[in-house]
């Protein structure tokens, strides 16, 4: 069966052929992935940025480069998320023009998957699915489990089982069928294949992947429209299968040609944890041959040790003349812990990755402090709070008096400290 | 001795509908040697011009990429399952 539409259909990557709208992910000659090609000049009077700004506060005042099917309705208010001047990280880490892009609030489940999976679960309606499903390292899955509740479609989703609890629970809440498979994300992600190949399940990473993963265009769409459409110099993004990074630079692409943004090169920088870098790997041993890895990373939504998009990723960083780093746990940790005490941005593990790596780049000089740089952050805290467990001592309670509540400020800032304070407020 | 050769349904147009067969491949290379003379149309879709395996295509033997167990060095053990999935497998409507 076969879904028409003038603006846009699946083509293949590598040998160019074209399939019309239909769920699949992978050239049946070539086996390369497909894209979601679009006639660009066919909408080149209807994306513009008057027509943008009377659009709604989401992604869909984008939906005209969005694949999704015409006569669609969206109604969640997924996206538009802050871009946030990062002054105060930018002291600490010695650049001038950092840009936070916020994702940890993305509506509804808190991080950027929101996105892609309204994106993709237009299209599972669209083709009749009953059940969806994904594999998962966690915010995936809780974004899939909420919109399918909310559209009354059956959620099946596959995660590993070691996952963070509250990314357990987060899927769980939804009413969600959440499969625990005891192996990690790679293992999950092939058992997907095959179910996918199985069962006439709409697997949105699988199956629909090619629609789901447009959804990623819109991070950069908005860094454009928030930066008053233009681009800037450098992006920092966090890589997992390496799919994100490419399509921000779609964005950026399709805005240039049809004139919203002035022509610009853009350099890319990716950002993974030590414990899991098979495209950061790659990209320092300048190649594209991205070798698997079996993760070991406390950053564990970045824990793919095969990324279906790696080698397209390596590549493009590197045609951009940018970068890609990797972090340690403990880089990690303190990643987190700076963005939210100079930000106030509280993002899970993968947030603490682009943070850390960002540091280092501009450490090592790989950007200028003055270029203008955004760091994408692509998920929240909250679900991640098993990283910091022993970070933050557990405080004794006190007696509500205030003779004791003297005693225990003197206590813990000591005394000399204190009588300088008190002198200045006695004055 | 024997291993199990499981394909996706993506492949099946080139083996007359079967989606797993019988090998007696010792290796990887024997694999694909195998499938060259049993399946010769599989074996063009499976292979770049340059008759390298195509890097869309990941194997697995029993839950593990062979890549992990030494790639086209590993010897097969008998009743191994050897499966063939195009890193972003096909679906089907
Ligand atoms: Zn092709």
């Amino acid at each position: 069966m076969n879904y028409s539409c003038s603006r846009y259909e699946l083509k293949c990557n590598d040998c160019g052929k074209r399939f019309g709208n239909q769920p699949l992910s992978a050239c049946p000659d070539c086996l390369a992935p497909l894209e979601v090609a679009y006639d660009l000049d066919a909408v080149r009077g209807i994306f513009t940025r008057e027509n943008i700004a009377a659009g709604p506060p989401s992604i869909w005042r984008y939906a005209a480069l969005l694949p999704i099917p015409d006569g669609f309705q969206p109604d969640l208010p997924v996206g538009f998320t802050p871009l946030i001047h990062a002054k105060n990280l930018g002291k600490r880490i010695g650049a001038t023009n950092l840009y936070v892009k916020n994702d940890a609030v993305c509506f509804p489940t808190l991080s950027f998957k929101d996105r892609v999976v309204s994106v993709a679960l237009a299209n599972a309606q669209r083709f009749g699915f009953e059940t969806v499903g994904c594999s998962s390292t966690g915010n995936l899955a809780n974004s899939v489990a909420a919109q399918a509740a909310r559209l009354g479609i059956k959620a099946c989703i596959l995660v590993p089982a070691d996952l963070e609890a509250a990314k357990i629970l987060n899927t769980q809440v939804y009413g969600a069928r959440l499969v625990r498979i005891d192996g990690n994300y790679d293992h999950v992600n092939r058992l997907c294949s095959q179910i996918a190949d199985e069962y006439t399940w709409g697997f949105v990473n699988v199956n629909l992947r090619p629609y789901y993963a447009e959804g990623s265009k819109t991070v950069g769409y908005e860094i454009a429209e928030k930066l008053g459409w233009k681009l800037p110099d450098n992006v920092v993004v966090p890589m997992a299968g390496g799919s994100l990074i490419r399509k921000i630079r779609k964005a950026f692409q399709e805005l240039i040609y049809l004139g919203l943004v002035e022509e610009k090169h853009v350099r890319f920088f990716g950002a993974q944890a030590t414990g899991c870098s098979p495209i950061a790997t790659a990209v320092k041993q300048g190649t594209e041959d991205v070798q698997p890895q079996k993760p070991n990373t406390i950053a564990r939504s970045l824990a793919i040790g095969n990324p279906a998009d790696g080698p397209a990723a390596a590549k493009m960083i590197r045609d951009s003349g940018g970068w890609a780093e990797d972090v340690s746990d403990v880089e990690i940790v303190s990643g987190m812990q700076e963005l939210a005490e100079t930000e106030g941005i509280f993002t899970e593990t993968a947030g603490g990755v682009t943070t850390a790596v960002t540091a280092r780049l501009y450490a090592h000089g790989r950007i200028l402090p003055d270029e203008i740089t955004v760091a994408c952050i692509t998920g929240n805290g909250l679900k991640t709070t098993d990283s910091l467990v022993g970070h933050y001592a557990e405080e004794r309670a006190i007696r509500p008096r205030l003779a004791d509540f003297g005693d225990y400020l003197r206590e813990l800032e000591g005394a000399q400290e204190l009588a300088v304070a008190g002198d200045i407020h006695g004055n | 001795m024997a291993i199990k050769v499981v394909l996706p349904t993506a492949f099946t147009r080139h083996t007359d509908g079967r989606k797993q067969f019988d090998s007696s491949a010792h290796d990887l290379p024997g694999l694909l040697a195998d499938i060259d003379q049993t399946f010769p149309a599989l074996s063009t879709q499976i292979k770049d011009d340059d008759g390298k395996l195509r890097r869309f295509i990941n194997i697995y033997v029993n839950d593990e990429d062979i890549r992990f167990l030494g790639g086209e060095s590993y010897a097969f053990k008998d009743g191994d399952e050897v499966m063939l999935i195009p890193s972003i497998a096909g679906g089907k409507i």
